[in-house]
């Protein structure tokens, strides 16, 4: 790059940027390793190694997190690949309601995830409930939806899925459009049905929105919070705890190192899986 | 930073303190506690009356205190109905009212607000464990020397203690911990209040085999399910009188202590005399089914009351109140809450208005303007503050307990300091069978090390 | 089956799922929200006996003291000012980070993309807000936004950086332009389609942001309209139509915005995602 250059691209440009970025986001998180060793006020604190570690992995209250947090973030992300790539063709194919199934589907993503959650919770109740007393006029007995605790996690992932599958569409319906016409028109001529269509061309060719999807829904659901906290605040008892839930409960009640602990368990937690996911991702993109 | 805001305060202050001597001088509105329930208070809050107090005339200089109560309606009322009556005899000082949220929500919001100093002027709070976890030293007045502290009665004081130095007065009356039960479904089925947990399980047997829910949960607000499990601590404490203290110094624990692992067995045997949705109920509906005869019994405090009377006024005699009973039918006592108590923040730069309140409030006078607005739960903790006459039966139910020496017992949270934040979760999962009540104590027990490992405890 | 017949039982079948996954439920609320508290409690779908949403609105903005209408006004003014410095400072960063590689590339690149993984760490932020007196601010919660904003965004306006040819600069500087000049009279005016996104990817974001006020922004009188529905909760629990009210109310600004800005905010979530 010439000296010119070098002067008109000046880094001063990034420094707004670069200064918020460091002290609001990087210092903040380069310190959690450090408060993560200690018992910790905000004013004042002791060091006391790796205590907060050791109580977060011993204690079953706190360690059932992880099972959650990772089943939370399967189940919500392959629902909204198969159910996002599935709507993805629906709505790119030659139907007379397109716009506006388009919109329907997208419109959740935008409503706030609180009153999502709420209302949701209210529909779900296991008596009164808009759903269970549905079910009952067709003669079904409804589950305790978030009263179970072997179905509670999978009730909220079922609406973290209903509001954020808008999202995973439109990324299909991108990927889905910007297939050439040639493939199509190749396998016309060769004969091929619409299933062929679907699993030789569709699924293959939109792998990278498959890819984008994936990774966002997945990162997505390792942290997700605030709906899991509308909605059940982690309970019955225990039941629906995510890391993320986990941290805030102790943070709640003051143990600011033990939450800040957590925090960098999360840290780790996210990193380790999603780090080799979209290398694997990009990998098979590459290979295709 | 903490320099700038000390001279900052420390002016203030003197500009206020100058202030107050003008309103003083002004009136003799200086002594509001009622001098004739306790005359040891009739020096009020002249703390800052020096002599020079009669000096001067000026205009008095108004005043604005900032005070933080929680968001429970009660509450609300309760700090409407002081400062508004506070005002009256104080024009000069004005409150700014602020609420913030409850449970272990709110223990955070106040922790957070002391640690980044900015608590307001008064704030209303729990006594007991919560309060000690306010590292009180650093953060809240002394109130010990103030002479309202003599009106307040002995067994309160430990309760806002901490290291020899009392920081609080309390704003409401006491409370009891155990069984709201609902008298018509009692007397339709020739029950009669059990005095042993024996008994009371063979009461929901009868309730149950009627039809009707034996007894109310509602668990969608998590901390009615640590009910049971709180309410025993009288049970606890009559079997093994050194608990509180062998368990604040991690010699005694939950799972290895046959009396306080009995608490979570009770719970475990209440399983399956629930509503059926009680997982989705919540404390306000539980309340209405407990008044309208849905549910025979409900493991509640006391200060569910108020709302009782505000929701369903008419069934409020149609509801008593019996203490949760133990294996053995002579030692029947009751658990009880002690109130929450107003505190000053140390940094507060009108000390002396803020004393000034919590004179009126520490008084006979104050405490009949709460029980105006909210129906006593138990006794007041002010010497001379009388229980109104025509308080609700439940109320009633409560006093014999308060009789007699020896028939109650302070909860665990306010004789020790231990307290672990999962309890309720861990409640929710032995109330609806998930857990069984050894693993839960143990369970409880881990939690609990936890706490009082972050508290810094000594023997953790 | 002929071909015809079966498309039309698929899209028969699929506005029928429309309406039962997505407008039952809008329904449900907006229904909850006419209805009078006793009414509300029975969480049906019938017709409310006596219509009384703007009742049920007055007395929902009447409590604590107004509390909405702050919250409204706070929400609006952080959503505002964290677009407008997010504009500013990541189009300018990206200007930079498109343009210019060296040595230093690589590692702004993780730092980027660290931030799109890595979840905030929260008492150390309020730590460091704490100690720039920063916490329970506007400014603070504003600078939350554009810092947690930021590694979104940047990649948004390089990836179009990249669409706006060299020569551009190249000319600009033959003309005798300096950076600044050339970024903000030549540039910026042409990142104006990216600048439209993240103004609209970025305002239902943080107006819908729950859990950054809730950590960095708490108090009454800082509420956001999210942590006002939070807070409601506890407080409505026996009154659920002026909690849908709220719902209602809440709801309305993301709706507006999306029946004005439907396929810009289509069009703009999807870029960010693939290119990025």
């Amino acid at each position: 790059m010439s000296k010119v250059f070098r002067r008109i691209y000046t880094y001063k440009f990034l420094l707004p940027a670069a200064i918020v970025y460091f002290v609001i986001f990087i210092v903040p998180t380069a310190m959690s390793f450090f408060f993560s060793l200690t018992r910790w006020t905000l004013s004042d604190w002791d060091f006391i190694g790796l205590q907060n570690f050791i109580t977060f992995f011993q204690e079953p209250s706190l360690s059932i997190g992880f099972k959650n947090t990772f089943i939370y973030a399967v189940v919500t992300c392959s629902l909204k690949v198969v159910g996002g790539l599935l709507l993805g063709v629906l709505l790119t194919s030659k139907l007379r309601t397109k716009s506006y199934l388009r919109s329907v589907v997208f419109f959740p993503t935008l409503v706030s995830t609180i009153a999502v959650g709420i209302a949701f919770s209210m529909m779900m109740h296991p008596t009164t409930g808009l759903i269970n007393t549905t079910l009952a006029r067709l003669g079904i007995e409804g589950p305790d939806w978030l009263g179970d605790t072997s179905i509670a996690l999978l009730s909220v992932a079922f609406v973290d899925v209903w509001k954020g599958i808008g999202f995973a569409t439109v990324i299909y319906i991108a990927g889905i459009l910007s297939i050439p016409e040639e493939y199509y028109e190749a396998l016309q001529i060769d004969g091929g049905n619409g299933w062929n269509k679907f699993w030789n061309i569709v699924v293959p060719l939109s792998r990278p929105a498959t890819n984008s999807v994936i990774i966002l829904a997945f990162i997505g659901g390792l942290r997700s919070f605030d709906l899991i906290w509308a909605m059940t605040k982690g309970g019955p008892g225990f039941a629906t705890d995510v890391i993320a839930s986990i941290i805030y409960k102790q943070y709640q009640g003051g143990f600011y190192g033990l939450a800040t602990a957590g925090n960098v368990i999360l840290f780790v937690f996210v990193a380790a899986l999603a780090f080799p996911l979209s290398r694997y991702l990009s990998r098979q993109e590459v290979d295709l | 930073m903490s320099h700038s805001r000390q001279v900052l305060a420390l002016l203030s202050s003197v500009a206020l303190t100058t202030g107050l001597l003008a309103g003083c001088g002004g009136g003799n509105s200086n002594d509001n506690g009622s001098p004739s329930a306790s005359p040891s208070g009739s020096s009020g809050s002249s703390a800052g009356a020096s002599p020079s107090a009669s000096a001067s005339t000026e205009p008095k200089e108004k005043v604005k205190l900032s005070l933080l109560v929680d968001n429970s309606q009660d509450s609300v009322n309760i700090a409407k109905a002081l400062t508004e009556a506070f005002q009256a005899q104080n024009p000069n000082i004005t409150f700014e009212t602020e609420t913030r949220p409850g449970g272990s929500e709110g223990d955070n919001f106040v922790k957070t607000r002391l640690s980044t100093g900015d608590m307001n002027d008064i704030f209303f709070y729990n006594s007991g464990s919560l309060m000690q976890a306010l590292n009180p030293e650093q953060n809240l007045l002394d109130l010990t020397n103030e002479p309202f502290q003599e009106r307040v009665v002995d067994s309160f004081k430990p309760t806002v203690t901490s290291n020899g130095k009392i920081y609080g007065v309390p704003y409401t009356s006491t409370i009891g911990g155990g069984w709201l039960y609902n008298k018509k479904i009692y007397a339709d089925l020739g029950l009669s209040v059990p005095k042993t947990w024996a008994e009371l399980m063979a009461n929901n047997d009868k309730i149950k085999a009627a039809g009707i829910t034996p007894i109310v949960g509602t668990y969608k607000d998590t901390w009615t399910s640590q009910l049971i499990v709180l309410a025993d601590y009288f049970n606890v404490q009559a079997q093994d009188p050194n608990f509180a203290a062998d368990y604040t110094a991690n010699k005694a624990k939950y799972a290895t202590t046959p009396a306080a692992l009995r608490s979570f067995q009770k719970l475990e045997e209440t399983v399956g005399y629930y509503n059926k949705d009680f997982l989705a109920t919540t404390y306000d509906a539980g309340l209405r089914m407990l008044a309208e005869g849905k549910g025979a019994h409900y493991p509640m405090l006391t200060f569910a009351i108020p709302a009782i009377v505000q929701n369903n006024p008419d069934q409020i005699g149609d509801i008593g109140f019996f203490a949760q009973p133990g294996d053995s039918p002579d030692k029947n006592g009751l658990t009880v809450w002690m109130p929450g108590a107003a505190y000053i923040y140390k940094n507060t730069q009108h000390p002396e208005e803020a004393k000034k309140f919590l004179a009126f409030i520490a008084s006979a006078e104050g405490m009949a303007v709460v029980a105006k607005v909210s129906t006593p739960s138990g006794p007041f903790v002010i010497k001379g503050a009388a229980i109104p006459d025509n308080v609700p039966q439940v109320v009633k139910d409560m006093l014999p307990y308060f009789d007699q020496p020896g028939m109650t017992a302070p909860a665990l949270e306010f004789v020790s300091p231990v307290k672990g934040p999962s309890l309720e979760q861990i409640t929710v999962e032995v109330g609806s069978g998930k857990r069984k009540a050894e693993s839960a104590a143990e369970l409880y027990d881990q939690d609990v090390k936890k706490q009082a490992q972050q508290l810094g405890l000594e023997g953790w | 089956m002929s071909r015809s017949v079966r498309k039309w039982m698929l899209e028969a079948a699929a506005v029928l799922a429309s309406v039962v996954l997505f407008w039952v439920p809008l329904y449900f609320v907006v229904l909850t929200a006419m209805k009078s508290a006793r009414e509300a409690s029975l969480m049906n779908l019938e017709w409310p006996s006596e219509v009384q949403l703007w009742q049920n609105i007055k007395e929902v903005v009447a409590v604590r003291d107004h509390m909405l209408l702050r919250a409204f006004w706070n929400s609006s003014v952080l959503t505002v000012l964290s677009i407008a410095a997010t504009v500013v400072v990541c189009s300018m960063a990206a200007f930079v980070m498109q343009r210019r590689q060296d040595r230093a590339s690589p590692w702004i690149g993780f730092f980027v993309l660290a931030g799109l993984i890595i979840p905030p760490a929260i008492v150390p932020t309020i730590w460091v807000l704490n100690e720039l007196h920063l916490f329970k601010t506007m400014t603070g919660l504003v600078l939350i936004e554009v810092a947690l904003g930021f590694p979104f965004c940047v990649l948004l306006y390089r990836s179009f950086m990249a669409t706006i040819p060299r020569e551009i600069d190249e000319a600009a500087v033959v003309d005798g332009y300096g950076g600044y000049r050339l970024f903000f009279t030549i540039l910026f005016p042409l990142l104006q389609p990216v600048t439209a996104t993240v103004i609209v990817t970025q305002a239902v974001a943080i107006f819908n942001d729950f859990t950054n006020p809730l950590y960095f922004f708490p108090g009454a009188k800082n509420a956001t309209v999210q942590l006002t529905l939070y807070n409601f909760t506890s407080q409505f629990v026996s009154q659920y139509n002026l909690l849908f009210t709220n719902i209602l109310l809440i709801t309305l600004p993301p709706l507006v915005l999306f029946l004005f800005f439907n396929k810009k905010i289509v069009a703009g979530m999807t870029a960010g995602s693939i290119k990025g």
